[in-house]
């Protein structure tokens, strides 16, 4: 019913992250650790991931920018950066990362921005799918109380 | 096998419940990996800081069986927490990284990582760790079945800051354990015939204290057990005691002296050549090499500028650099130093290569080391240094001096030198200023992007060392350290190898080692070396152990050591290396003899100083260095 579709409509979103690439199997693996102990644990990592994200971003802009450009600070972010985005199965977020650190390895400092302002755009769009996916999950509610009215829309 | 916990927790259940301590400064990462231990049932508690996690294990030592730390921390570098965990406590630690570069896995293991794993972690990884705990309690047994003492397992002499710290003999004896299996070694180690179990010996401050002043008095190329037996007067402390307390305690140095070259390159090129290079610590970031190794002159006129006894003099000194280091442990824990041994272990070997008497920068320069190392020639290793702007030679230092850095792991800062950027370093250094950089070559060597052309190819062959390191027993020798590292190291880069040597990529690994070590060491800084070495050693030890290391149980704590320092060498590491490559051991096997070996290696180290000829021994001739390898 109500439930059954919002469930069905969740999947296909969900599949269509992973069809997409923008999610890869480190995110199922983040998903088979929720239980009953911790229902909501891939939202919460999520969470977690996109403010420090942003921060870390932030920063990498900021030092980008600066002058004289300290490059090692921004080749740690960007360590740190691939490390997370990994970690949740952040795909095309870290294929981004990647990409960005090598340019800026080289030496490439303008190659490097630019990069970055691709990572920056996908990393937008990465927020921008999930967060309505988790807000759908909360509305449908966890898997075993399907039953369960879940109550308020967007509860994020 | 957990019978004998040295935790005192009863866990029946073992390995559920094992009490893991996961340190990773990023909350998402951190979050992951605290989520996926508990999901197998682990015990865990977590923190972003190494240096409260640091505090947290020293607080209680029996807090925890197992440590998961991400490399690359703002507040410390994850090797360094590695070390020192693995020095004070004697517990498994696990590398958690991104990045999972070969040279930095091999920097985990020679600084004593029991494994390393690459994120994102998965559960099946995180669900056998539990068997690196048991491992080690198994070793750890059998060596308080040598020692006799079971609290030695907790130790918690975690005094890092010095070897002496230990409170109880226990403390020596677990850095011993440490070496995995080394520990009866150890005890064949000291270079005494009689192997049979001596008591343990405590390290405490003081006795430390009076060891690094004997050290100091005699000169740390002239520091032999005996002597500095005699000026401590210590009852009840034998030869074999301070031989293998100056075996870690020279790769200690040398570990320290490769940072502080570096720094004290850097500091010497501002005409501070300061011990400078206890801050070394702080060098992981050899970045500057890569400017050093750009500018190689910076290392050099470091080098260069420094007086003899110079930065390189003084990093050299154990007094200078031991003393500092070790009571401060400013850089590098001394405890590590002691640990290094191991490590230093397989660097040693390579290590050899201490440029006797080139204290001074020359070595890099290739100048003044000219004179010695053509004394040296024999030993190739030094003759390299002093030939620097020979190609051949060349080659072979920056590549020591690097290597000691870059630690074949490619310290962590990955010091461009080494990597490719930095051939062209290391080259120079040929040309001129044999820039060995220890930094440099470390990083090359961990890099190992060593330009292999030019002279860098015979770099090259260190660089792409680490992996080769295990390879290149011979090319080691390669290595003649350069006196990157704080001339003491005698990198053993043998410079003969140096052209030959690349053709063993093993041989590069030890030229790393060597280098590392031996970075400075050309200069004669035999302490330097050791360093180096202790980081090759380090790394060698754990890869060489292969190759003919010997496990002596130096190389192990200098695995540990290096960790902690980095591209440091750790001096205890350092002396091993030190010694090792000064022994002319013809057998790869040098670490065989432990402490044996180190002993001797330290005396080559000093008497290269002397005598290049030394050298010739077992530096260049290839094999020399093959003991780091």
């Amino acid at each position: 019913m109500e439930s059954r579709t919002l469930r069905d409509q969740i999947a296909a979103m969900r599949q269509s992250f992973f069809d997409e690439g923008i999610l890869d199997s480190q995110f199922t693996q983040l998903e088979q650790l929720e239980d009953r102990d911790n229902p909501n644990f891939v939202e919460e990592v999520l969470t977690l991931y996109f403010r420090d994200s942003a921060n870390l971003l932030a920063t990498v802009e900021q030092t980008m920018e600066t002058e004289p450009t300290d490059v090692a600070k921004v080749d740690r972010i960007l360590h740190q950066l691939k490390g997370s985005s990994a970690s949740i199965g952040a795909n095309k977020v870290r294929n981004e990362v990647i990409k960005t650190r090598e340019l800026w390895q080289q030496g490439n400092q303008e190659g490097a921005k630019a990069a970055f302002l691709e990572l920056r755009q996908e990393h937008g769009t990465f927020k921008a799918k999930l967060e309505p996916y988790f807000q759908q999950l909360r509305q449908a509610g966890p898997v075993q109380a399907a039953m369960r009215p879940q109550g308020q829309q967007g509860g994020h | 096998m957990t019978v004998e916990r040295a935790i005192s927790d009863p866990r029946d259940q073992f390995p559920v419940g094992m009490r893991v301590l996961a340190v990773d400064d990023d909350p998402t990462c951190l979050l992951l990996l605290e989520t996926l231990l508990r999901r197998c049932q682990y015990h865990v508690t977590t923190t972003n800081q190494a240096i409260t996690a640091l505090k947290m294990l020293r607080e209680n030592k029996n807090q925890f069986d197992l440590v998961i730390s991400d490399v690359h921390m703002p507040d410390m570098d994850g090797f360094k927490l590695l070390e020192l965990v693995g020095l004070e406590m004697d517990l498994p630690v696990i590398m958690l990284s991104a990045n999972g570069d070969p040279k930095l896995v091999m920097k985990g293991i020679t600084h004593g990582a029991c494994d390393y794993l690459l994120k994102p972690v998965r559960i099946e990884e995180l669900q056998n760790i539990w068997q690196h705990v048991v491992r080690r309690k198994k070793f750890d047994k059998k060596d308080m079945n040598n020692s006799g003492s079971q609290d030695k397992a907790h130790n918690d002499s975690g005094e890092a800051a010095g070897m002496g710290n230990v409170d109880q003999n226990g403390k020596l004896n677990k850095k011993r354990r440490d070496q995995n299996d080394d520990e009866d070694e150890e005890r064949d180690e000291n270079d005494d015939p009689s192997t049979q179990k001596k008591p343990r010996v405590v390290w405490s401050v003081e006795l430390h204290r009076k060891f690094v002043a004997a050290v100091n008095q005699l000169g740390i190329d002239k520091a032999v057990p005996k002597k500095i037996l005699e000026l401590m007067n210590v009852e009840k402390l034998t030869r074999e005691n301070v031989a293998s307390h100056l075996q870690k305690y020279r790769l200690y140095l040398k570990r320290i002296s490769c940072q502080a070259n570096q720094q004290a390159n850097m500091a010497a090129a501002l005409g501070s050549a300061d011990p400078s290079y206890l801050r070394i610590a702080s060098f992981n970031g050899l970045g500057n090499f890569h400017t050093l190794a750009g500018s190689d002159q910076l290392q050099n006129t470091a080098f260069r500028s420094f007086p003899p006894s110079g930065v390189l003099g003084r990093l050299n000194t154990p007094a200078g650099l031991g003393l500092r280091g070790l009571p401060s442990a400013g850089m590098i824990p001394l405890s590590h130093a002691q640990n290094s041994g191991i490590t230093g272990h397989d660097q040693s070997k390579l290590q050899s290569v201490v440029i006797p008497g080139n204290h001074n920068a020359n070595i890099l320069q290739g100048m003044p080391m000219s004179l010695e190392l053509d004394q040296i020639q024999d030993r190739k290793i030094v003759t390299h240094i002093g030939q620097l702007p020979t190609t051949d030679n060349i080659p072979a230092f920056p590549v020591s001096g690097s290597l000691i850095d870059s630690r074949i792991t490619g310290c962590s800062d990955n010091n461009p030198l080494l990597g490719g950027t930095s051939n062209s370093l290391m080259l120079e250094a040929s040309s001129q200023k044999a820039s060995l950089h220890p930094r440099n070559l470390r990083d090359s060597v961990s890099t190992m992007s060593f330009p292999n052309g030019s002279t860098l190819s015979d770099f090259t062959s260190i660089a792409t060392t680490s992996n080769q390191l295990r390879e290149s027993k011979s090319d080691l020798r390669c290595q003649a350290a350069p006196t990157s590292c704080n001339a003491g190291q005698i990198i053993r880069s043998a410079p003969q190898e140096w052209n030959a040597p690349r053709k063993d990529a093993p041989y590069n690994s030890n030229v790393m080692s060597c280098s590392i070590n031996s970075s400075v060491s050309v200069n004669g800084a035999m302490v330097p070396m050791a360093q180096s070495l202790d980081h090759n050693n380090s790394m060698f030890h754990r890869n060489m152990d292969a190759d003919a290391f010997g496990p002596s149980s130096f190389d192990t704590l200098y695995m540990k050591h290096s960790e902690g320092e980095n591209s440091a060498m750790e001096p205890s590491v350092i002396q091993r290396e030190g010694y090792l490559l000064v022994q002319p051991r013809p057998q790869r096997t040098y670490v065989s003899d432990n402490i044996g070996s180190l002993e001797d290696l330290a005396s080559a180290m000093i008497k290269q100083d002397q005598d290049k000829g030394r050298d010739g021994d077992y530096g260049c001739n290839g094999y020399s260095l093959r003991t780091c390898i």
